[in-house]
């Protein structure tokens, strides 16, 4: 499942996608983000699961643009590069911006 | 009787109750619960084996867990049938955390899925939630099980909030505030701010210039239709498509949204509401029956 | 060599007249629903103040969100150009500029030149820019001037949840009714953009010193809020609105 988190206003489109399919729920993203974004929480979409998986916390989820604004220079930035894409080994997390 | 209030309250809407007349939860076997504490507003229903039995939909007070018992007490007025008959109950939406009386707490949008799945048919692949203080966007399988979703609840655009500033500026009920947009004659463009805020002063500006109330209507509700539209485009929009939440019963937008997407949305007797407490209703059961089996 | 610049913004058109690089006069008029005539209005006012007529003035260029509404300016520079060659003038040791103002809030960082290296703006959402503080002020039932003055006596930090100005309204209001001491709401409200703001500038990465322009940078709850959460000093202007268009009459001066 392809879970989108975060939001869009009238300054532009900014989600972290999760693939839940994909999330093994080993939670590295958790202490890799300098901005505190994700969480382990438990998979509610697939009654059989029993591994965790990563979710971004709900406070984050309203302030994306900001949150994640440190790892995004204005000038560019390397999306592959992000701590947090990096932090997980299943590639499980992309950005939308 | 009437009663005088010193403002009058644009925003408010319809709350409703109803009850199945052809099942009698006495001859049926497992009886869930399900409960959406929104933001706004709060729904309660009853399944008996699987069936709705019973519903209320009503405001959200300043207190969530009193919200859940007034909204659980009252979709059981009349019935006979009282919360500790009730085998299991789940809580969903914004307060889920806050039903009293509740098994179990799902995320709305694994309960929105579920529910628009046994509203709509199993054929339903896209439900766009349109609620008081979010929009969600769910695609999902014949079974009701999220294939992908998005939820906004950051920004008021796109939400029945920003509709309820509209009805207050205007001077127009909220539940009329969609008829009332379809009356122009030709479409005028969309108000071309997205923040609900800098909307509001471009409306405000409109009406100086002399436009109609219909008018500013129809620009505001085709400029939230197409940014729903928008929204959808990062989910995609499958067939059969289905539109829940209060918006549902604006056609000022559902009929506009309809006209951008090319996809004449499905249509139910029931609350359109109710969506997200049928689908805890039936986490319920299965919930229920799989303790039974353990 | 006498030149002007206009800057017309969504709320007010300023306008200032500069003679041999020092500001002789300056005007601020309300936008209204016509920009052009606003900035004639302002043009004229600032006129009179430099006791000038305009044949005097050599060039005049317009900057901010409606630069192209006045028929009678010369040429036109991005607002964030005039923010960057304003804020050289007055201030050439400053390296980061952030500028908040009615509608739109930027970060712009810039080289020992004066030149523009990197920026960032918020556009098209109220909760970023001052027109977020104005609907809070309405909200906790305070005039904007006062919602400043009233955050110093805050005794204690209280989050605020919404990221939307429409929500935060909603917030305030429930904060009301819990009888929350009016200075704690004032202060949360300028934590809240100050925290946005601050990341905001922290993109284009911040560099001292810092400058802080445009008319939010009046509120001194919100200019406190902001110093808290960068944790450096931050330089203002006595007269925060009108950088843009000295910058924009700085620009006229190039040939």
């Amino acid at each position: 499942m392809l879970a989108n988190y975060g939001y869009k206003d009238g300054s532009g489109e900014f989600f972290i996608v999760v693939d839940t399919d994909k999330c093994d729920g080993c939670g590295a993203c958790v202490p890799a983000c300098p901005a505190g974004v994700f969480e382990l929480v438990e998979n509610q979409y697939d009654i059989d699961a029993e591994n965790p998986i990563a979710a971004v916390t709900k406070e984050h989820s309203k302030k994306l643009k900001y949150s994640c604004g440190p790892c995004k220079p204005a000038s560019g930035y390397d999306k592959a590069g992000m701590a947090c894409v990096k932090s997980c080994e299943t590639r499980a997390i992309e950005h939308s911006w | 009787m009437a009663v005088e209030t010193a403002r009058t309250e644009y925003w408010r809407w319809t709350e409703s109750r109803w009850t199945s007349p052809d099942i009698d939860w006495r001859n049926g076997g497992v009886i869930s619960g399900g409960v959406d504490v929104g933001s706004v507003s709060t729904q309660a229903v009853v399944m008996v084996d699987g069936k709705l039995y019973c519903y209320s939909n009503m405001r959200t007070g300043s207190d969530s867990p009193e919200s859940a018992n007034q909204a659980m007490a009252w979709a059981l007025d009349g019935t006979g049938l009282t919360i500790d008959k009730l085998h299991a109950t789940v809580g969903t939406g914004y307060g889920r955390v806050n039903v009293p009386f509740a098994t179990k707490a799902i995320t709305e949008i694994a309960c929105h899925a579920r529910g628009g799945n046994f509203m709509y048919g199993p054929s339903v692949r896209t439900i766009l939630d349109m609620g008081g203080q979010d929009c969600k966007a769910i695609q999902c399988d014949e079974k009701g099980k999220v294939v992908s979703f998005l939820m906004n609840d950051k920004c008021a655009a796109g939400t029945g909030r920003g509709m309820e500033v509209f009805a207050d500026l205007l001077g127009v009920h909220i539940t009329e505030v969609g008829q009332l947009s379809l009356k122009v004659e030709t479409e005028p463009p969309p108000v071309s701010s997205t923040c609900v805020v800098f909307a509001k002063s471009e409306a405000s500006g409109l009406l100086r210039q002399g436009w109609a109330k219909e008018r500013v209507l129809a620009a505001y509700c085709s400029a939230m239709a197409h940014r729903v539209g928008t929204l959808l485009e990062r989910i995609g929009v499958i067939k059969e498509f289905a539109i829940t939440g209060g918006i549902a019963k604006n056609p000022g937008v559902v009929n506009r949204l309809a006209k951008e997407l090319n996809i004449q949305p499905l249509t139910t007797t029931m609350d359109s509401q109710i969506a997200g407490a049928i689908g805890a209703a039936l986490f319920a059961k299965a919930l229920h029956e799989k303790k039974g089996r353990s | 060599m006498i030149t002007a610049g206009i800057d017309c913004g969504a709320k007010n058109v300023r306008a200032v007249i500069l003679m041999d690089g020092r500001v002789a006069g300056k005007a601020s008029v309300p936008a209204g629903m016509d920009a052009a005539s606003g900035a004639e209005k302002a043009f004229d006012a600032a006129l009179k103040e430099a006791g000038i007529a305009r044949t005097d003035v050599s060039k005049i260029v317009s900057t901010g969100a409606g630069k192209n509404e006045p028929r009678f300016t010369n040429d036109v520079v991005t607002e964030v150009g005039a923010d960057a060659r304003g804020i050289h003038q007055l201030y050439p040791e400053v390296r980061t500029v952030i500028d908040v103002g009615a509608e739109e809030g930027r970060a712009i960082r810039l080289d020992a030149r004066g030149k523009v290296v990197d920026f960032a703006i918020n556009e098209k959402c109220a909760a970023g820019a001052g027109a977020f503080t104005e609907a809070m002020a309405r909200a906790l039932e305070v005039p904007l001037e006062e919602l400043g003055a009233l955050s110093l006596a805050s005794t204690q930090a209280i989050p605020m949840n919404a990221q939307c100005t429409v929500f935060a309204e909603s917030e305030v209001v429930s904060l009301v009714h819990r009888k929350t001491p009016k200075p704690d709401m004032a202060r949360a409200i300028h934590d809240a953009i100050a925290d946005r703001i601050a990341s905001m500038a922290r993109r284009v990465g911040i560099e001292e010193k810092v400058a802080l322009i445009g008319g939010v940078s009046r509120n001194v709850g919100f200019v406190k809020s902001l110093r808290d959460e960068l944790g450096i000093e931050i330089i203002l202007h006595t007269d925060p609105e009108f950088v843009g268009a000295i910058g924009a009459a700085v620009v006229a001066t190039d040939q």
